[in-house]
């Protein structure tokens, strides 16, 4: 029998990519972005020098399956608490944050105590960082 | 009609100023999730036709500041607006990177604004098939104003003549010459011209020429486009193109053309629901009843042509209908 292709009912994954705090290396972030893009995401893409209140602002306005947070600056055990502390606050608990660049082990171990799904240092590769975003969106729909 | 106690709860939500089920409505459009007909369907009587704003042109003229200062105006003027800003999905993958949300000021704690990114999702034309819905939507839920950035634009994306009461053509100097605004396409859509990066060289003929392009038009059509000059890097003009807009606005209800205009749209969005709607069934169809893929099959083996089998179809679509 003839195969023909139906409109597929896609939904999907749709991810955030946010630089919270003030530096300004964003090359990391857009090569994440691209890699996500490439593997069939809609990913929106905040920028640089995000504030906690934007960030869980546009994951709340764009309802975000999944959230990326790309630090540099060596703020992240002050700014990535705060994003989970608002996301709780907005009943949006339950959106997985992950989060990529320069974090000491310890400070890992701490952030993923106080709920972030998964970091990324400078060793991670890209499949790495897609296999578990798609695993992530996964688990929270 | 139904009183509120008998909406689906997250159009209830919505009406409450609920950003989060607004958001979540949103996918479910997106998505073709049936849970969005239900809301569309029980929102629609509190649709107040409000302005709906539509921004088209090439990549980079500037359409994303030009929205995010224009959002500061109106909140200035007190006014609410939520933002849909239309990036393109990739042919090959299906994803998308959604960048307006760059440009835009978090304006965080200010529930006046509401901004939304949105994939094309294979749709031609600069928008998505939800973005219609969608500006309804965010009509119910009491936004005064909507603005849609459509995707960076080639000559022909002009879909957003279908959704927007006021189309906005964003332009820069130097995209070439006096001829290129004879051509047929985006500036034929144009109510108000915006000539961004009006602080560069070239800025005064790229406005000699559109207001060339406006004197030759022929009259009879009751407005003529307007053209104003903005900046963004060093805010100017801004609050002359919302009086542009505002005009134009007014212009419809004053010539009476606002009705007419809108009767137009919903008359081309039925259509465009029935033909998705056939469409789907037919190709589900094609793939498994007996009968048409008998048909398929002649086509396949040039018995008949595609024109022919489209003729045998149509009669049977009537009869299962």
């Amino acid at each position: 029998m003839t195969k023909i292709a139906t409109t597929p009912k896609s939904t999907p994954i749709r991810v955030l990519i946010a630089k919270p705090g003030l530096d300004g290396h964003d090359r990391g972030a857009k090569v994440v972005a691209r890699a996500l893009r490439d593997a069939g995401m809609e990913v929106i893409y905040a920028g640089l020098r995000q504030t906690p209140e934007e960030i869980v602002r546009a994951a709340m306005e764009e309802d975000v399956d999944l959230i990326g947070l790309s630090i540099l600056s060596g703020a992240h055990m002050a700014l990535i608490p705060r994003v989970l502390t608002l996301l709780k606050k907005e009943k949006a608990g339950s959106i997985p944050v992950f989060a990529g660049g320069i974090i000491p082990d310890e400070d890992a171990k701490r952030l993923r105590s106080a709920g972030v799904r998964a970091i990324f240092g400078p060793g991670a590769s890209l499949e790495q960082i897609v296999t578990t975003a798609q695993k992530l969106a996964r688990t929270a729909a | 009609m139904t009183g509120p106690g008998r909406l689906p709860s997250i159009a209830r939500a919505i009406l409450r100023g609920d950003r989060r089920a607004l958001a979540r409505a949103i996918t479910a459009i997106e998505n073709g999730d049936p849970a969005a007909g239900e809301v569309l369907q029980a929102l629609f009587p509190r649709t107040r036709a409000i302005p709906i704003v539509g921004f088209a042109g090439p990549l980079g003229v500037g359409k994303s500041s030009v929205i995010n200062l224009l959002v500061g105006h109106l909140r200035h003027l007190g006014r609410s607006a939520a933002v849909i800003a239309v990036d393109p999905s990739s042919p090959f993958s299906g994803g998308s990177v959604l960048g307006d949300r760059v440009r835009f000021e978090g304006r965080a704690g200010d529930t006046g604004v509401f901004f939304r990114s949105m994939a094309s999702r294979g749709a031609a034309g600069g928008v998505a098939a939800a973005t219609l819905e969608t500006s309804r939507l965010l009509d119910a839920a009491g936004f005064d104003v909507v603005l849609v950035e459509t995707v960076g634009s080639g000559q022909v994306d002009v879909a957003i003549r279908e959704i927007a009461t006021t189309r906005v053509v964003v332009l820069v100097p130097h995209l070439g010459d006096e001829v290129q605004t004879l051509k047929a396409g985006l500036f034929e859509i144009a109510d108000v011209f915006c000539v961004n990066k009006i602080d560069l060289p070239g800025a005064d003929s790229a406005r000699r020429d559109l207001a060339e392009l406006v004197a030759l038009a022929p009259p009879g059509h009751g407005w003529a486009p307007r053209i104003v000059g903005t900046s963004t890097t060093v805010p100017s003009g801004i609050p002359e193109l919302w009086t542009a807009v505002e005009d134009h606005e007014g212009f419809l209800d004053s010539s009476g053309t606002r009705g007419e205009g809108e009767r137009h749209r919903l008359a081309t969005e039925i259509v465009g629901l029935v033909r998705d709607r056939v469409g789907q069934d037919l190709t589900s169809r094609l793939e498994r009843d007996p009968a048409l893929v008998r048909l398929l099959d002649q086509v396949v083996a040039r018995k008949i042509d595609p024109r022919t089998a489209a003729d045998r179809l149509r009669p049977a679509l009537r009869r299962r209908a």
